[in-house]
This record gives structure tokens, sequence and C-alpha cells, in this order.
């Protein structure tokens, strides 16, 4: 487990967390597609230019996850984190596809300690995750929890 | 057909069950979501959901393949009676995503999907966006996730 270098009080609104950049590989397209989301634009480049998307594209939940991985590397391996409850609006904007690079950046919104659970506070963030052509491919915002530095130094 | 026409508002279809094995739940997270609490059982119970459990992502994941493995069956139903499947798209994205209790090893989930409102694309004629209602619920009848999804629809 790597040292803690951010806890609750540490992320301030409008603090920038940025992710680092992600390549997606067709076999990696595949094989998420083929375990969990076994559609023909996921699992096959010909299927994928017929369709909608233009291409070989990442199930909008492998996006999800690589963009949690991005996010793990990125910062929340060294924060205080104890997991989320939930994504408050995640959109899939334009398609993730094959040899594309992601990037972005983790945003802090808000920030509250909670009541029910001494030690812990909850911070929202605006997540934004791009490909190469700079544009936005997944923006979302959600919750995650995080221990206090110091429990008794913040008023609850 | 039309999806709202197949499964109308109301209706909540039971798509299928996924039993989440520790090793399936650390396979994932070591993959896609490392953190202590998914990867590592003894350290997980020093962590607020107190024992190993899976990625978020994983239970939703987990949502799409039952929902996949439903809808390609009931398309063969349909074709079979001599019906028109409705034509599925993408999804735009979801909503109000909630994580309500964690997913242990050894649970197994059962996904479910509604269909509770459809509207007409006015930037794309011929197509609509279907909103749904979907969860997971584990062997003790406690829903351990929800959301409110989108599915696109074509002519």
């Amino acid at each position: 487990m790597s040292a803690i270098l951010y806890h609750f009080e540490d992320f301030t609104p409008g603090r920038i967390f940025p992710l680092p950049e992600r390549q997606v590989s067709a076999e990696e397209i595949v094989a998420f597609a083929a375990e969990f989301d076994p559609q023909p634009m996921h699992l096959d480049e010909a299927a994928g230019k017929a369709s909608i998307l233009g291409g070989l594209s990442a199930s909008g939940w492998h996006t999800g996850s690589m963009f949690m991985r991005m996010m793990y590397d990125g910062w929340l391996s060294r924060s205080s984190s104890e997991g989320s409850p939930g994504i408050e609006l995640m959109e899939w904007k334009k398609p993730v596809l094959a040899g594309d690079t992601l990037s972005g950046r983790s945003t802090v919104v808000a920030s509250r300690v909670l009541r029910s659970r001494p030690g812990i506070g909850l911070v929202t963030f605006l997540h934004e995750v791009e490909s190469q052509r700079r544009e936005v491919v997944m923006k979302g915002e959600n919750p995650i929890m995080m221990r206090l530095r110091s429990p008794d130094g913040v008023p609850a | 057909m039309r999806l709202i026409e197949l499964s109308p508002p109301g209706k909540k279809v039971t798509t299928g069950t996924l039993l989440f094995t520790a090793e399936d739940i650390i396979r994932f997270a070591r993959q896609y979501d490392p953190q202590p609490f998914h990867t590592d059982p003894e350290a997980a119970r020093h962590y607020v959901f107190g024992a190993l459990c899976a990625s978020g992502w994983h239970t939703c994941a987990g949502w799409m393949k039952c929902y996949v493995a439903y809808w390609s069956a009931e398309v063969s139903r349909l074709e079979s009676e001599g019906l028109v499947a409705p034509k599925l798209g993408p999804s735009a994205g979801f909503k109000k995503l909630q994580w309500l209790k964690p997913v242990y090893s050894g649970d197994s989930i059962t996904y479910s999907v509604e269909v509770v409102d459809s509207r007409p694309l006015m930037s794309r004629p011929g197509t609509w966006i279907n909103f749904t209602t979907n969860d997971g619920v584990n062997q003790h009848g406690e829903v351990v996730m929800r959301y409110d999804g989108t599915v696109l629809e074509f002519e």
C-alpha cells in the first residue's frame, strides 16, 4: 500500500487531480467485452465500423473501469479512500475506439464530513476523460469517502 | 416492435444471476480498481466495507453481462416467433447509480431491468432514447446496486 498523501482535508473545492494517459488497445476492448458486454461493436472491427460508433469501440462499462484505474494510478492510490456510495451522473459522450489514448482530470466540487461515519468525509468530484482528439469522451460526477487526517480538528 | 411495447413500464424483467467469487473480484480489481478492499481479504478488514468486496464497476459490468445474455435470447425468441425485435443501440450514460451494499465474495447478484419511458430523439430522426431503472439484489434479498440507465433504439 502506498503512503497516504491526500486525506479529506486536502480535497478543497476547485483542486484538480490529473488522470494519467492510458492507451486503449483492441485486445483489451475485446477481452472486456467478451466477458461482460459481448455486443458486435465491442468485439469486431467491421461490426464497429458499421455501427453508429464508427469503429471497434470500448463498452461504456469498460471506459468506466479504465477511468477507475486512471484515477487509482493518478491519485486515488495515494489517498485515504474508503470507496464510493455511487455515481450521480455519467455521460458517455463520444465512442472510445481502439488505438485511442485517454487522459483527463478529477476536480473537487464539494466536500462534507459525514455525521453517520465518524472520521470519514464525502468528497464530490467532477471527472472528465478525454481522447487524444481533445474531445471529452466521458464525463461524470461522483462522491468518494475519504478518511480525515485529523478527525478532531474538523467541526462535524 | 418497439422496446416499450415489448417491455412496458411496470414490467420488471429479471435478466440473470452472477456469482462473485473471491477470484473474480480480485482479478477484476487488479486490472481496474486495485484498492486494498477489492484485492486483499486481510487488508479489507481495516476499511469501512469490512471484508473483500467487488469494485462497483465490476458489479455494474455484471449487470451488463446479464443484460446482454438476456437480450440476445430475447431477440432469438422474437425472431423464432416471426416478430421483428427492437433494434437497440448504445447508451448515452446513466444517472443516480447507487452502490447500496458491498458485494462480498460468495454473493450471488440477481439483476433486473425495467423500461420506464421512451422518447424520440430530436437530434436524430428515427431514433428513440429509452429510460430504464436497473438493479441488482443479493441472495439475502438486499438491493446492492441501482441506477437509471438509457439505451438508444433505431427504427
